[in-house]
């Protein structure tokens, strides 16, 4: 037989503390920011000196369409997450299946530029230095593009059977956090990519 | 060679013939004092404390006054280390200027220096001279400096120059030239080894530089500017050297062995040891080492060629012509 | 203030299948278990890691041995190093931080238990994979099995052409797979120091212990992403004709050693961080007196981890960086010594007009104070960036740094290891063993790691399966390698002392040492649910104020 002894005093207040979700996925955001960081830091570093084969300037055409596709499916999951708020489920839904299809075209889009670079311009991972960090570091991205995908389509399917309600809006809106980055990312890989490599 | 029983070793750090180990010495001569106070004093507390707040035998049990802490105190053991930090950080900022932003004089030795794995290459630009695994420099008169400078470069992976009683090591990495430089004012022998992992011998990628006199190395320099002499006795060696597989990596001026993978062997008994450093340069070793170099340097990059007993006598007698 | 008494009767049951008991650790995401299993795993590989350890020293005791090859020799020094520092002093600080930080801040569990686990079995994955290297390397004959490039695998010697077979790749996959189980720990020590904290454990209120945690966590959020970036990148050069790493394309080996050091220097604060937080919750319990100065403490911890992001090439100073360069590293170094001071001298204030009681663990915690002073020393010598040109790659540095792992973070643990023993199992360790252990181990330690710096200074170079006689390195390794087997005695002990005291070891009662944080309100072992009530707490010391109610720390802080 064991006792223990706890001694409450009075609380003068409420207690409370962040969301534990919410800050586990900025503490992922951070993980994932410095993983990025060093693939940009090498893209960066390697500008100009790749001893042979296409420069960035000769085979790079900036995805503005692409970008656009993605930058909006930022604004679109927002609004599936205030509309699951409001627990308005067809539109959650709606922008909610919008989001993945902008996703989708995004990475449909980039199979494209790339298959076009590998077969039309000859630029592959092993070409040289700009075709090892260009692939490197926008496979990343795109990967990370396919996990977000992946987690949104698992949401699309639950809701499809009628099970996410308003009770899920702060989940969905803790997922929709690491689509923001994903979008962030992509602001920065451009840039870097697309305007200062070039 | 100097193994001088005051230097503890032929290697000591603290034992300094050249400029740069010289200020190096220096600098941590101040170092060393600077944290041999702090150690006595903190050292000192640490017994102190430890000693004086035991708890007695005959103690109580009550517990002690509870301190939380003093800003003043913190304070003071803030600002007197950072005072510590500037004056360390000054001394050690002066000193990496001084080695690492002298320029090369007029009349400085210029040697390139390529790392392999596991030999070293020496290579004089302005002399053209091709050697290998033994450098040898000229004596600088602290009067009139006649430094050597040195181009650091690799052919393979990582290494490091490090022969402690003349300077600080330096890494030889593939693509990234270094550059270093000595002036040595004793003349004798000076030992050293790489000192970055480089694969399976490192341990064997050992270095001996010999500092001549001003005679001396002119004369040395002359010997290793001339070709082979052909020599008669050992021409069967030469040809069974020509005709293996030797002569895809080694070279000897003169003849037409030009391979650079491995060490050039044009003056090769002009070397004291073999297998860069790896063993003395005797008939005996140097049998073993042809016959299976695995038997001095295990997962060096020499092959066994499988020469029969007669063939190894052959090319050792012809190596052995090779002054 | 109300006081409420809760009763438990334990009942006794007959003992379940080893089966479902086995099942029952394997799925459990309890952060007590999972805690005990990092530890568990960690002791293991503390004693291959050793063995490892010794197989090198046996090999050097003299010139031109032939104990092992050149190449098990090279496999040797690289498994020993990444043994060591992935799979069992990272585990161990997960294991202790998973066993007590949600103790220690009156929670029931971990934020996320099922990421808990989930992580702790990438980790121990990742292990297993690294020997299976031993037997399954296949490749080049001569070039498959045990990765040999050194812990830090520098490029491009892990290219294919300079590391053909898979030894490499075992290297490169287990640490990226136990690197994603060391981010999902560390996301959830966050989580749960920040949101799951009781009523009134304000961040200025909980122990030093987790303030110190939450800084480890930090720091391995930012750090340990840029070396699986790096090992993505290697694969990429070994697998997909990538060159990133690649010279004769252009590309740089110096900027493998930035990515690396980038993680590898903020690495060793990940460990150190956790051993000063277990000296800063012993040393006042041993010396009955509160910590000195604990804002200052946590302040220097913080800036502790800052400045280790800025300090990584001070392990490049021999690679040919500007003048510019070096003096800019010397600089962030040297800076980094002033919070560690502080910590140090905040230690010996906190013992100052104490009682000193110097029971097993406070004996491994003074001996630490001793040793990470030297062990500071020395690497302020290091910092100095010439004298860094004699030193580095010499076993000076190899003495410094063992110096730091063993003599401040593995003398801590041991010290860790004796304190919360009682809590973790309910029983007492012998004393008398945990105070032969401790003397074995410190007459070791000295001898190896003290000697140990006289042959860099002698210009030993380090990484060297075998020594030139003559340079005068003989006697020093001769003595370095009687010191470990002090070491390995007193190991022996130690690991002997806690499997008896574990079954036959007195009971130890919820608090054994009178001291004063939330983990030892609770039975020990705590129940699965930890606390029955979850505690409401007015200060940093709640036991202190519950048994000195005349005389409460809140009064004071």
């Amino acid at each position: 037989m064991s006792s223990a002894t706890a001694t409450i005093h009075e609380t003068d207040g409420v207690w409370t503390l962040p969301a534990r979700g919410r800050v586990g996925m900025y503490a992922l955001i951070v993980a994932e920011a410095a993983i990025f960081t060093i693939f940009v830091v090498a893209y960066l570093f390697y500008v100009g000196k790749s001893l042979t084969g296409p420069m960035p300037a000769d085979v790079l055409h900036a995805p503005i369409f692409l970008t656009i596709c993605l930058l909006s499916s930022s604004l679109t999951i927002h609004l599936a997450v205030t509309a699951l708020r409001g627990a308005r489920s067809s539109a959650f839904l709606m922008w909610w299946l919008l989001t993945i299809v902008l996703g989708t075209v995004f990475l449909g889009g980039t199979a494209r530029e790339w298959d076009r670079l590998i077969y039309e311009s000859g630029l592959t991972i092993r070409t040289n230095l700009f075709g090892t960090s260009y692939y490197s570091l926008v496979g990343l991205h795109a990967f990370h593009v396919s996990a977000g995908l992946l987690g949104l389509s698992t949401v699309l399917v639950f809701a499809l059977r009628g099970d996410v309600g308003r009770e899920h809006s702060e989940r969905l809106d803790v997922l929709s956090l690491y689509w923001h980055f994903v979008d962030v990312v992509w602001i920065v890989v451009f840039t870097v990519v697309y305007v200062i490599g070039r | 060679m100097n193994t001088a029983a005051p230097l503890f070793s032929p290697t000591n750090i603290f034992a300094p013939v050249s400029t740069p180990a010289d200020s190096i010495f220096e600098l941590s001569l101040f170092v060393l004092s600077v944290t041999a106070v702090i150690f006595v004093i903190v050292f000192g507390l640490l017994v102190y404390v430890v000693v004086r707040f035991r708890r007695r035998a005959d103690d109580d049990g009550s517990e002690p006054p509870q301190v939380y802490g003093s800003y003043e105190v913190e304070l003071a053991w803030t600002i007197v280390p950072m005072l510590i930090v500037v004056a360390l950080f000054l001394a050690t900022a002066r000193v990496i200027a001084s080695v690492q932003l002298t320029a090369a004089p007029p009349n400085a030795v210029d040697v390139v220096v390529i790392g392999h794995q596991y030999w070293w290459e020496y290579r004089y630009p302005k002399l053209n001279v091709v050697t290998a695994n033994e450098l040898h420099v000229p004596v600088s008169d602290p009067a009139h400096p006649t430094p050597t400078f040195m181009t650091l470069l690799s052919a393979d992976t990582d290494h490091s120059f490090w022969v402690p009683r003349l300077a600080g090591k330096t890494d030889l990495i593939p693509n990234h030239p270094n550059s270093m430089w000595i002036d040595p004012h004793e003349t004798g022998v000076y030992l050293g080894q790489c000192a970055q992992y480089c694969g399976t011998q490192h341990a064997k990628m050992l270095l001996r530089v010999y500092v001549d006199s001003r005679e001396d190395f002119d004369r040395w320099i002359e010997a290793q500017r001339r070709p082979a002499q052909a020599n008669a006795a050992a021409s069967r060696g030469q040809q069974i050297f020509e005709t293996t597989a030797c002569v895809n990596c080694h070279a000897v001026a003169g003849t037409p062995a030009d391979g650079r993978f491995g060490p050039d062997l044009t003056h090769f008994m002009s070397r004291e040891t073999i297998a860069s450093g790896a063993a003395l340069n005797t008939p005996d070793n140097l049998r073993l080492w042809i016959r299976n170099p695995d038997a001095l340097k295990p997962g060096s990059r020499m092959p066994a060629m499988n020469l029969s007993d007669q063939d190894v006598n052959a090319v050792a007698d012809y190596l052995e012509s090779l002054r | 203030m109300t006081t409420a008494e809760i009763t438990l009767v334990r009942t006794d049951v007959r003992p379940r299948p080893l089966v479902e008991r086995l099942h029952e650790w394997v799925t459990t995401v309890d952060h007590k278990r999972l805690g005990v299993m990092y530890i568990v795993y960690a002791l293991v590989f503390l004693v291959i890691g050793g063995i490892e350890a010794t197989i090198m020293r046996i090999q050097l005791v003299a010139p031109h041995q032939d104990f092992v090859s050149p190449q098990v020799f090279n496999r040797m020094f690289t498994m020993h190093g990444t043994t060591m520092i992935f799979f069992v002093a990272m585990p161990v600080m997960f294991g202790f931080a998973n066993y007590l930080v949600p103790l220690m801040i009156g929670a029931r569990d971990m934020a996320f238990p099922r990421l808990n686990a989930f992580s702790f079995w990438l980790t121990a994955f990742g292990g297993l994979l690294l020997y299976f290297s031993f037997l399954g390397g296949s490749g080049v004959y001569g070039a498959g099995n045990a990765p040999d490039v050194g812990w830090f695998a520098y490029a491009p010697l892990t290219a294919q052409t300079f590391s053909p077979g898979h030894s490499t790749d075992y290297w490169t996959l287990s640490l990226l797979v136990s690197g994603f189980g060391s981010i999902g720990t560390a996301i959830n020590i966050l989580a749960t120091i920040l949101c799951m904290r009781c009523p009134g454990m304000t961040l200025g209120k909980m122990p030093l212990f987790t303030w110190l945690n939450l800084t480890m966590s930090g720091l391995v959020l930012i750090v340990v992403s840029p070396l699986s970036a790096a090992q993505i990148m290697l694969l990429v050069d070994r697998y997909l004709g990538g060159h990133f790493f690649d010279t004769q394309a252009g590309g740089s080996a110096v900027i493998w050693m930035h990515f690396f050091w980038v993680f590898g220097h903020p690495e060793v604060y990940v460990l150190v961080i956790p051993a000063f937080a277990f000296a800063s919750e012993i040393i006042p319990v041993f010396s009955r007196k509160a910590i000195f100065g604990y804002p200052i403490m946590v302040a220097a911890t913080v800036c502790i981890g800052f400045i280790s992001i800025s300090v990584w090439a001070h392990h490049m100073f021999t690679v040919g960086m500007s003048p510019a360069g070096n003096t800019f590293f010397v600089l962030s170094t040297m800076a980094i010594s002033v919070p560690t001071g502080i910590k140090l001298f905040n230690w010996i204030a906190t013992m100052w007009g104490g009682k000193i009681q110097f029971g097993t663990p406070m004996l491994f915690c003074a001996a630490f104070l001793f040793q990470f002073l030297i062990a500071g020393l020395t690497g302020i010598m290091l910092s100095v960036a010439p004298f860094d040109w004699q030193l580095a790659n010499s076993y000076f540095v190899v003495a410094h740094f063992h110096y730091v792992i063993v003599g401040a973070i593995l003398f801590t643990l041991f010290g860790a290891f004796y304190y919360w023993f009682p809590k973790f199992s309910g029983r007492m360790y012998r004393e008398t063993l945990g105070k032969l252990h401790f003397w074995l181990f410190i007459i070791g330690f000295h001898l190896t790691f003290d000697c140990m710096h006289v042959p860099g200074i002698l210009g030993m170079p380090r990484r060297i399966y075998t020594y030139e006689p003559g340079r005068g390195w003989d006697t020093w390794n001769l003595l370095v390698t009687i010191g470990v087997f002090f070491q390995g005695v007193g190991t022996l002990v130690f690991v002997g002392n806690l499997l008896w005291s574990y079954f036959k070891g007195e009971i130890a009662g919820s608090d054994p040492w009178d001291a004063w944080t939330l983990e030892w309100t609770t039975e020990s072992p705590p129940p699965v649910y930890n606390f029955a009530e979850i505690p409401v707490v007015k200060s940093r010391r709640p036991l202190w104020d519950l048994k000195h109610p005349e005389d409460p720390d809140w009064k004071y802080e």
